[in-house]
């Protein structure tokens, strides 16, 4: 059938417009738009993976955040008790020393108080010996001022010589 | 967002297997119904047409239409005293070369057709120069001869080739604007009319040359994409009343399946010759068959591609342009039935459009999508080696399912 005979004329220019067509599509359109097409592509992939990265990336901080905040919670604490003990050692080691000074104080102001309780009965003793001596000396003089006086006690001298 | 964007891809992919059914079955119905049409034109004209001269010839009207023409007919005036038709059409410039006498150049008006009386369609007005004389054979199919005998090479910018033109430069405009706005190393969304390109283009490269053609895909979708929009934006011409059938002559799909089959030549690799001429593990009288086979598969797969593209374009014409005919044909038989199918006729004819509209670009998908199946096969290095008879359905089918997965 005629329909079925190609004519060489429209093959031949067929030929050369689809060559030509593709050579130009080719350079002037195809390879901007496939390249373009090719790097907005990658662009995207690209910015997604470097958001989920920056996500990873903060979760990581976030992770390490609460950590860091959980150790310093726990350091707090830990601090804290350690100053309550020291707090109450400090008051204990006081009291305890206090107490040893107190004694001390005592035990020294006992002493004092000993020593000059003996200092004083001492004074005391040697002024009533004086005054013992004194009296003693006044009354000898009185009644050895007399003669009769000085007889009664040569007389009692020599009663006391007797009667040994 | 995915599934908006791939939606018309999805319905393109499902109406692919159902359209192959779909035109097998409309491709039947259009040559029984054309067939018809001939045979009840030819008993009218028998029966009117030596008695009245007013019956229309369906076959010549029909395949007037869709076979290239030197000049490009518009319409015909009927001058109602003297039953002249006048046709009014743009004479087109005629290139002839004849290997003794050189190149001739001349516009298609010189032959004065559109002077002639209608009716004897074997009719022809010459056109001299230096002594050759030049005539138009018009039967099935425009032949230019010249009157000596000697073999003519006719290069004439015929309709056809003017409608390529105009579809090239169309396409060359288009792409070139678009790819404008394309300048290295920017990520911008796409604007306007970009959007549309863009949206074939990555559906091309991604759907048709990635699961086709294995790592090398980048080096052939330009390719691919040249032949797609090519062929698509010729279909789309050809709808156009009083558009060219271009895509539907096979001397345009013959150029097209051997451009193919170059590229796929000039592609092919060792493994697929050595897997061609010497299949493993057979034994030899099997072998002998399949390499015979095979060789044949070479020739054949440009050979389907060829008359694919061709048939199916040809019949969409062939009906849009027969189910138009019918009006005139009823009205032959009755004026009033002729006015009363009116409506019949136009919405069959509307119907078809849209199927070609579609067709169209399913064509222009297919054709692209085998060729990157055949350059796949040839191209391959790998161990799997596809079965031609499965190849373009599991492409099709891997295709759906990729947009199906896209979507979701």
């Amino acid at each position: 059938m005629d329909l079925l005979t190609p004519e060489f004329g429209l093959f031949f220019w067929t030929l050369i417009a689809f060559i030509a067509v593709f050579a130009i599509l080719g350079k002037y359109a195809w390879e901007p738009i496939l390249n373009s097409l090719g790097e907005r592509e990658k662009g995207i992939a690209d910015s997604i993976s470097i958001a989920e990265k920056v996500q990873k990336e903060m979760k990581q901080l976030q992770a390490d955040n609460e950590n860091l905040m959980a150790q310093a919670r726990e350091e707090r604490t830990i601090m804290l008790k350690e100053a309550k003990e020291m707090k109450d050692r400090i008051v204990n080691e006081a009291k305890e020393q206090a107490k040893v000074e107190a004694n001390k104080i005592v035990i020294e102001a006992q002493q004092q108080i000993q020593q000059q309780k003996m200092a004083a009965l001492t004074e005391v003793k040697n002024e009533i010996g004086t005054l013992a001596i004194e009296v003693a000396e006044k009354i000898l003089r009185k009644q050895l001022s007399s003669t009769d006086g000085q007889d009664a006690y040569i007389e009692m001298m020599a009663n006391n010589i007797r009667m040994n | 967002m995915n599934y908006r964007r791939f939606l018309p891809f999805l319905i393109l992919a499902f109406s692919l297997s159902i359209s192959n059914f779909l035109f097998a079955q409309t491709n039947g119905n259009s040559t029984s119904t054309a067939g018809e049409n001939l045979n009840a034109t030819k008993i009218e004209n028998k029966e009117e047409g030596k008695e009245e001269k007013k019956g229309i010839n369906i076959t010549e009207l029909v395949f007037g239409h869709v076979s290239d023409s030197h000049s490009w007919h518009l319409f015909t005036i009927v001058k109602n005293d003297t039953k002249k038709e006048i046709p009014v059409a743009i004479p087109l410039p005629i290139i002839v070369y004849q290997p003794d006498k050189g190149f001739f150049f001349f516009l298609s008006n010189h032959f004065e057709e559109w002077q002639n009386v209608g009716g004897d369609s074997s009719f022809s007005n010459s056109y001299e120069s230096n002594g050759t004389k030049f005539h138009l054979e018009k039967k099935m199919k425009e032949k230019v001869v010249a009157e000596d005998g000697k073999p003519v090479m006719d290069l004439s910018i015929t309709k056809n080739t003017l409608s390529m033109l105009i579809g090239i430069t169309l396409l060359l405009w288009v792409m070139l604007t678009a790819a404008k706005k394309y300048k290295i190393g920017t990520v911008a969304a796409p604007k306007g009319f970009q959007n549309f390109v863009e949206v074939v283009v990555v559906f091309i490269r991604d759907e048709v040359a990635k699961p086709n053609l294995g790592k090398k895909y980048l080096k052939f979708t330009p390719f691919l994409l040249t032949i797609f929009f090519f062929i698509w934006i010729n279909n789309l011409l050809g709808l156009l009343p009083g558009g060219a059938n271009f895509t539907g002559n096979i001397a345009v799909t013959a150029c097209l399946a051997l451009i193919t089959f170059v590229v796929m030549m000039a592609n092919s690799s060792k493994y697929f010759w050595s897997h061609l001429l010497n299949p493993p593990n057979v034994p030899f009288l099997v072998k002998c068959l399949l390499v015979l086979i095979e060789v044949m598969s070479l020739i054949i797969k440009p050979v389907a591609l060829m008359i694919r593209l061709f048939a199916n374009m040809l019949a969409g014409h062939i009906v849009i342009l027969s189910v138009i005919c019918m009006i005139f044909i009823f009205g032959m038989l009755n004026v009033f039935a002729g006015w009363g199918f009116v409506p019949v006729s136009l919405a069959f004819s509307i119907f078809m459009f849209m199927l070609e509209l579609l067709v169209a670009a399913i064509q222009a998908f297919i054709f692209a999508n085998l060729t990157a199946v055949f350059l796949g096969q040839a191209i391959e290095e790998s161990h799997e080696h596809a079965a031609d008879n499965h190849g373009s359905h599991t492409a099709i089918e891997s295709n759906a399912h990729a947009i199906e997965n896209k979507s979701k």
